[in-house]
C-alpha cells in the first residue's frame, strides 16, 4: 500500500537548465547541507556537492546484471542516469552510528547518549523509486510502539528535490512495482529535465512551503502546454523502455507465491550461484538490519556501542546457542527474497521491494531478482 | 534504541554449575559528584528519570524479557524468571553461554549492569480461568515460565480472576542436576501436579527418566477444557505441539515461547524476524494456531 500524494503541487514552472545552480545554491543559503550525484570510483554516487558543477552533467550509466559503466552522453543533460550503488538510506539510517557511551568506574556505570548530528539536508536528484524507499523505511523505523528518534531526527531535517525519470536503465522496474518513473509521492521540490535540440530546461513544482520558498528566489517562466505535454512524453518515454523490456512483470500476487514456495527448488538453483556477499542488501534502498558492536578502552573504564548494517546473508545474522537457524545460502536467499516481496506486506503494509535495480546491477554473480521470481513461478507450474 | 536504566545486582544464586539466578533492582542514587556537576534543571532531569525508572520496572507480563547490558560485552535478551509486581526489581535465570552471558556470570552483589525492557508478549494468564493449565518446560525453559507458576498459584494477587481447574507441570531437564528450582518444584507439588523427568539419571535420581512428552501420554486431558504454555528446546517444544494435537487439544490453546537472535528488541534490527514475525516485537510468546505454518519451515 502506497501513502497517496497527500500535497497537491504547485503548477510546473520553467527554470533555465544555466540556472541550475542558483537553486543549490538557494538551498545552500538556507541552511541546508546540499547532497546530490557526483561521480566517484567509476559510478555515480551520492555525495555533498558546492554547485551545479559537481553534477555528473553529461554522463549516463550503461546498466545489466552484474554490470555497471559510465559512458559519456551526447547532451548536457545533469540527470541522465538511473540510479548507482548508493542511496540516500546512508543519510537517514547511517551505516555506522554510535549507540550510546557507558562509563564504569569504582562500581558505579553511567550509560550516556551521543550527541545526534543536527544538520538540515537537502537531497537533490531524488527518484520516485527511491522516494518510495525512504517512505518504505519510515513506516520501518517511525510506525509501532518504538519510534527511532535517531531515524526521526535526521529523517525530519531533509528537504526532497526529486526529478522525474525520463529514461530507464535496464535494470529498472519500478514500473513493474508502481513505484514509478513519475513521482507521486510527497516532496518539496520536484522536477523534470528536458535536453531537446537547442533547448535545456526543468519544469519544476513546489510541495511544500519550504520548496515555494526556495523557488521564489529563483528565475522562473510559466510552462507552456507544449513544454508540459513535452514532458509528460518525456516520463512516458521511461515507462514504455520499461515495458517493453525484459524485467516487466506483474506483482500483484507475489506474496501469495512466495508463501506457497518455501520449498521450491528454485531456492537451491539460486543458491549454487549466490556468493552470499550481502552486496544486495547493502546496495538496497530499504532494506534496514543492522547489528550492533560493543567495544572498551584500554582504560576499560570507558565503553562505546556502535551500530552498523548487517545483512540476512552472514553467518552471525541468525546466530543463537548450537549455531545458525539459516545454516546455509538457501534458507538466507529465501529469506532475503521472502522478506522483500511478501512477509514485509505483513510487517510493514507494503512490498520492500521498489524495483531500482540495484541488487541486480551489484550481484557479482549477476542473480536478478526478477528472473527469481519467473523461476519459481515456472518450477512451481511445471 | 534509548539507553539502559542502571540496575545492581542484590543477589545472585548459582542454580548449577554455568547457571544462575540474579535479583536486580533500580540503582537508587546516581553517581556520587555526578549531580554537583551538573545544573539544577539537570539534577532535577535526573531525579525525575529516576522516578521514572523506578515506576517503569514494577510491572510486567510472565513471559516477556528484557535486554541486559554487561558493560563493554554488549546486551542479551532474558526473559524474567521472577514474580510480576513484586517489589521494583527483576529476576533472571541466566545460562553462560557467550560473551555478555559470561560477562552476566561474573556480576557479583552490588555490581551494576543496564536493563531495558520490558519486551515482547507474554503468556496468556486471563485465558486460564476455569480451565486446565499444562505448562511443559524444558531445561532453562522453565525459566520464562515461572512467573506464570506464581500466578497460577496465587491468583488472589490479581483481583477479580477466577483460578484455573487445574495445573499440571511437566519438567524435563537433562540431568537432576541440571533440574532448574528444584526446592520449588517440591513446594509448587503440595498445590499443583509436579511431573518431572530426566534424559539421563544418576544414582540418586528415584523418578521417571525420558523425554517429557512420556510424561504428557500418561496424563489425563480434558482437550476441550485445556490451555498449555510450552517453552524450551524446538525440538521438544515440536513433540510436545505434536503429542497435545494428537490428544485433540485445539491449536488455539497451545501457546509456545520462542527464541531467536535479537539486537534490538524493538522490531528495527531483523534479526529476529521469523517468517512475517518480529520475535521480539509479536512473540516471544505466540498461539500455536497463529505460526503453525511458520513452525514447520525449516531454517526459516
Amino acid at each position: 500500500m502506497v501513502t497517496p500524494m497527500a500535497t497537491e503541487k504547485s503548477p510546473p514552472r520553467i527554470l533555465a537548465a544555466a540556472d541550475l545552480d542558483l537553486l543549490i545554491q538557494a538551498l545552500r543559503s538556507a541552511g541546508y547541507r546540499v547532497v546530490g550525484p557526483v561521480l566517484a570510483d567509476q559510478a555515480i554516487v551520492y555525495d555533498e556537492i558546492a554547485g551545479a558543477d559537481d553534477l555528473p552533467q553529461g554522463w549516463t550509466d550503461e546498466q545489466e546484471k552484474g554490470f555497471y559503466r559510465l559512458r559519456r552522453r551526447h547532451d548536457p543533460a545533469y540527470f541522465g542516469y538511473a540510479v548507482g550503488p548508493h542511496s540516500w538510506k546512508k543519510y537517514l539510517h547511517p551505516p555506522r552510528r554510535q549507540v550510546w557511551r557507558a562509563h564504569q568506574s569504582n562500581g558505579n556505570l553511567e550509560i550516556e547518549l551521543p550527541a545526534e548530528d543536527s544538520q538540515a539536508t537537502a537531497f537533490l536528484g531524488v527518484r520516485s523509486c527511491e522516494l518510495h524507499a525512504i517512505a518504505i523505511q519510515d513506516r520501518v523505523f517511525l510506525t509501532g510502539r518504538y519510534p527511532n528518534g535517531s531515524y526521526q531526527n535526521r529523517r525530519q531535517k531533509v528537504f526532497t528535490v526529486s526529478v522525474n525519470c525520463t529514461s530507464a536503465a535496464a535494470t529498472c522496474f519500478c514500473q513493474s512495482m508502481n513505484t514509478g518513473p513519475a513521482v507521486d509521492l510527497d516532496c518539496d521540490l520536484e522536477m523534470t529535465e528536458i535536453v531537446n535540440a537547442g533547448e535545456h530546461y526543468f519544469l519544476v513544482r513546489s510541495g511544500s512551503d519550504s520548496g515555494e520558498a526556495i523557488l521564489k528566489q529563483l528565475p522562473l517562466l510559466p510552462a507552456t502546454a507544449d513544454q508540459t505535454e513535452g514532458e509528460a512524453a518525456a516520463i512516458d518515454n521511461a515507462v514504455q523502455q520499461m515495458k517493453n523490456g525484459p524485467r516487466s512483470f506483474d506483482s500483484s500476487d507475489l506474496q501469495s507465491l512466495l508463501y506457497r514456495n518455501y520449498d521450491s527448488p528454485a531456492w537451491d538453483q539460486v543458491a549454487d550461484r549466490c556468493l552470499s556477499c550481502a552486496n544486495c542488501t547493502m546496495a538496497c534502498p530499504t532494506c534496514f538490519c543492522t547489528t550492533v558492536e560493543d567495544t572498551t578502552d584500554l582504560s576499560g573504564q570507558h565503553a562505546e556501542r556502535w551500530e552498523r548494517w548487517d545483512s540476512c546473508f552472514t553467518g552471525d545474522f541468525s546466530h543463537v546457542h548450537g549455531g545458525a537457524i539459516r545454516p546455509g545460502t538457501r534458507s538466507r536467499y529465501r529469506q532475503w527474497l521472502t522478506h522483500k516481496l511478501a512477509t514485509w506486506i505483513d510487517q510493514f503494509g507494503s512490498s520492500g521491494c521498489v524495483g531500482c535495480g540495484r541488487c541486480i546491477a551489484w550481484c557479482p554473480v549477476g542473480i536478478d531478482l526478477t528472473e527469481e521470481v519467473k523461476r519459481i513461478r515456472e518450477l512451481e507450474q511445471s | 534504541m534509548t539507553t539502559p536504566d542502571i540496575y545492581r545486582v542484590d543477589q545472585r544464586t548459582e542454580e548449577y554449575p554455568g547457571t544462575f539466578t540474579l535479583a536486580i533492582s533500580p540503582r537508587e542514587n546516581s553517581a556520587p559528584g555526578n549531580e554537583a556537576t551538573g545544573t539544577v534543571a539537570q539534577a532535577a532531569a535526573a531525579r525525575a528519570t529516576g522516578a521514572q525508572q523506578n515506576e517503569s520496572c514494577q510491572s510486567f507480563q510472565p513471559g516477556q524479557f528484557n535486554m541486559l547490558y554487561v558493560f563493554g560485552a554488549g546486551e542479551v535478551p532474558i526473559s524474567m524468571s521472577g514474580a510480576a509486581g513484586s517489589g521494583n526489581g527483576y529476576i533472571h535465570t541466566i545460562r553462560s553461554l557467550g560473551a555478555v552471558t559470561q560477562g552476566l556470570e561474573r556480576l557479583r552483589q552490588g555490581d551494576p549492569l543496564g536493563v531495558r525492557g520490558p519486551f515482547g508478549s507474554g503468556w496468556p494468564l486471563a485465558e486460564t480461568a476455569g480451565r486446565q493449565v499444562l505448562i511443559i518446560a524444558g531445561g532453562l525453559g522453565l525459566a520464562p515460565l515461572r512467573p506464570a507458576i506464581y500466578h497460577l498459584l496465587n491468583p488472589g494477587a490479581n483481583s477479580g480472576e477466577t483460578m484455573a481447574s487445574r495445573v499440571s507441570l511437566f519438567y524435563g531437564a537433562r540431568t537432576p542436576a541440571e533440574m532448574l528450582y528444584r526446592r520449588e518444584l517440591e513446594d509448587w507439588s503440595r498445590d499443583i501436579e509436579v511431573h518431572t523427568t530426566v534424559d539421563s539419571a544418576d544414582q540418586a535420581w528415584a523418578g521417571h527418566v525420558g523425554v517429557v512428552t512420556s510424561l504428557l501420554s500418561t496424563t489425563a486431558i480434558d482437550p476441550e477444557q485445556t490451555i498449555a504454555f510450552i517453552c524450551g528446546p524446538e525440538i521438544m517444544m515440536r513433540f510436545s505441539i505434536q503429542e497435545l494435537i494428537r490428544r485433540g487439544v485445539p491449536t488455539t490453546a497451545i501457546y509456545i515461547s520462542m527464541e531467536r537472535n535479537m539486537k534490538c528488541a524493538t522490531g528495527h534490527c531483523g534479526h529476529c524476524q521469523w517468517g512475517p514475525n518480529f520475535i521480539c516485537r509479536d512473540g516471544p510468546v505466540f498461539r500455536y494456531g497463529d505460526i503453525a505454518s511458520w513452525f514447520s519451515i525449516r531454517e526459516l
